[in-house]
């Protein structure tokens, strides 16, 4: 039985914040088509991890491959990963779909009208399509972010901080339809949460920060 | 990088066409700092016009500086600066070039064109006034490359404001020195192509050297 090579892959890796050591000798293979569910308590580092895999930081030790290939020589992994952070990247000013189109042209993609639209019907927003960003709730907004994983879903890697907060049941069904829209279009996961996310309906691998926590 | 070039300078434009107080505030600044000198220094003509053309430039350059701690405070602080990044390699080039393209289009341009009224106020002929005019335009996007580059060494930093401002202030006097050099040969009758010159090939050479510098800073930023 041939096992499929994994499309991202953490190697031995370890970060510091300010001084502190996270977590060390962090180990994760994650073929396509699967998610891996980054769990920890407060400050463990599941932010910083995703950071690393992002590409954003550079870890103090250890490697991130995406397809076999570390992120700096990897001209395609740019388009391919979507990091939905804490932070929402919306401007105040900015109205819903503006800003959505906003962050899909940052990432290299010319979203039009209809498929701005089909991405704020999925995360029920299309209501607020033309509302300034500043009058939305901290739910709409966590939507709104959400929203350009429904932009042009294409097979790649979505990297989510906390994904589920501030999310009502409604838009919480909405995201997991996305993810295994995602899942099922060979695209990969990484998920930190410190809630139960129903991993096991998603297939999830686990990763335990808790347990990679560096002495201090 | 292109279109990420185009994406920000448009949004940003749009934003400064939102937020009107804010693209208005550093003209009233300069406007208000220009009054004061009449009243400072006193009203007899022949002194304003001989000082007119170095408050102008020296009140344009401090209006100038005026927007640049916000001008990636708020990309910083909601994450879209890090999604920006997220781009491309080249991703950070284009963040600093649109962002100094996007300070020059709402600040330096109307400074440059709001100052020949300023000049005539303090009593500078037509001529005068043109020159100097002229002089802004070539000089105010140096301010602008220049000053790009020290908000981005900036980026994060907890007393960003002020010290932006000290950064960025020393590297702005040859274009201070030159810029208010034009109108000052003209009103000696000389003539300013020298000095329009030399604020050309500062502004060669801001355009070139600095985008580089913001982007190495903007991606220490991250780290």
């Amino acid at each position: 039985m041939a096992f499929p090579a994994p499309a991202l892959e953490l190697v031995h890796l370890a970060c510091r914040r300010g001084g502190r050591a996270l977590f060390r000798g962090v180990n994760l293979a994650l073929p396509a088509g699967r998610m891996a569910w980054l769990r920890g308590g407060n400050g463990r580092g599941k932010s910083s991890l995703l950071r690393l895999a992002a590409g954003l930081a550079r870890p103090d030790a250890g490697r991130v491959l995406w397809q076999g290939a570390p992120l700096h020589a990897n001209a395609s992994f740019h388009a391919q990963r979507a990091y939905v952070a804490h932070a929402h990247a919306l401007n105040d000013d900015l109205r819903a779909a503006e800003a959505l189109r906003f962050l899909a042209r940052v990432s290299g993609r010319d979203a039009g009208d209809a498929s701005v639209s089909n991405a704020l019907a999925r995360m029920d927003l299309l209501a607020l399509r033309d509302a300034p960003v500043r009058r939305l709730s901290q739910g709409q907004r966590r939507r709104l972010a959400l929203a350009r994983l429904a932009l042009e879903p294409r097979a790649g890697l979505w990297l989510l901080d906390e994904p589920f907060d501030a999310l009502d049941a409604r838009a919480a069904d909405a995201l997991r339809a996305l993810l295994h829209e995602h899942l099922r279009a060979d695209g990969c996961a990484l998920i930190a949460s410190h809630q139960p996310i129903a991993a096991a309906a998603f297939g999830a691998i686990e990763l335990d920060l808790d347990a990679h926590a560096a002495l201090a | 990088m292109r279109s990420l070039f185009l994406a920000l300078f448009l949004r940003d434009l749009k934003l400064a066409a939102r937020r009107r107080s804010d693209a208005l505030l550093p003209l009233a600044f300069f406007a208000l700092a220009c009054a004061l000198f009449p009243l400072g220094v006193g009203p007899l003509p022949q002194t304003l016009h001989d000082i007119a053309p170095g408050v102008i430039w020296a009140c344009a350059l401090l209006a100038a500086l005026v927007p640049l701690p916000s001008l990636y405070a708020l990309d910083h602080a909601d994450g879209s600066l890090d999604q920006m990044l997220l781009a491309g390699d080249r991703a950070a080039l284009g963040i600093a070039a649109a962002k100094a393209a996007a300070h020059w289009t709402t600040h330096g341009l109307p400074l440059a064109l709001l100052a020949p009224g300023a000049g005539l106020m303090l009593g500078m002929t037509g001529v005068e006034a043109g020159v100097l005019c002229a002089s802004l335009l070539i000089g105010t996007p140096c301010l602008s490359l220049l000053g790009a580059a020290g908000a981005a060494l900036t980026v994060g930093l907890r007393n960003a404001g002020v010290l932006v401002v000290v950064l960025v202030l020393p590297l702005c006097v040859p274009v201070l020195v030159f810029g208010a050099g034009a109108a000052v040969a003209v009103q000696e009758g000389q003539s300013p192509l020298a000095h329009l010159a030399l604020l050309g090939a500062m502004l060669l050479f801001t355009a070139t050297a600095t985008p580089p510098l913001s982007a190495a800073a903007l991606r220490a930023s991250l780290a």
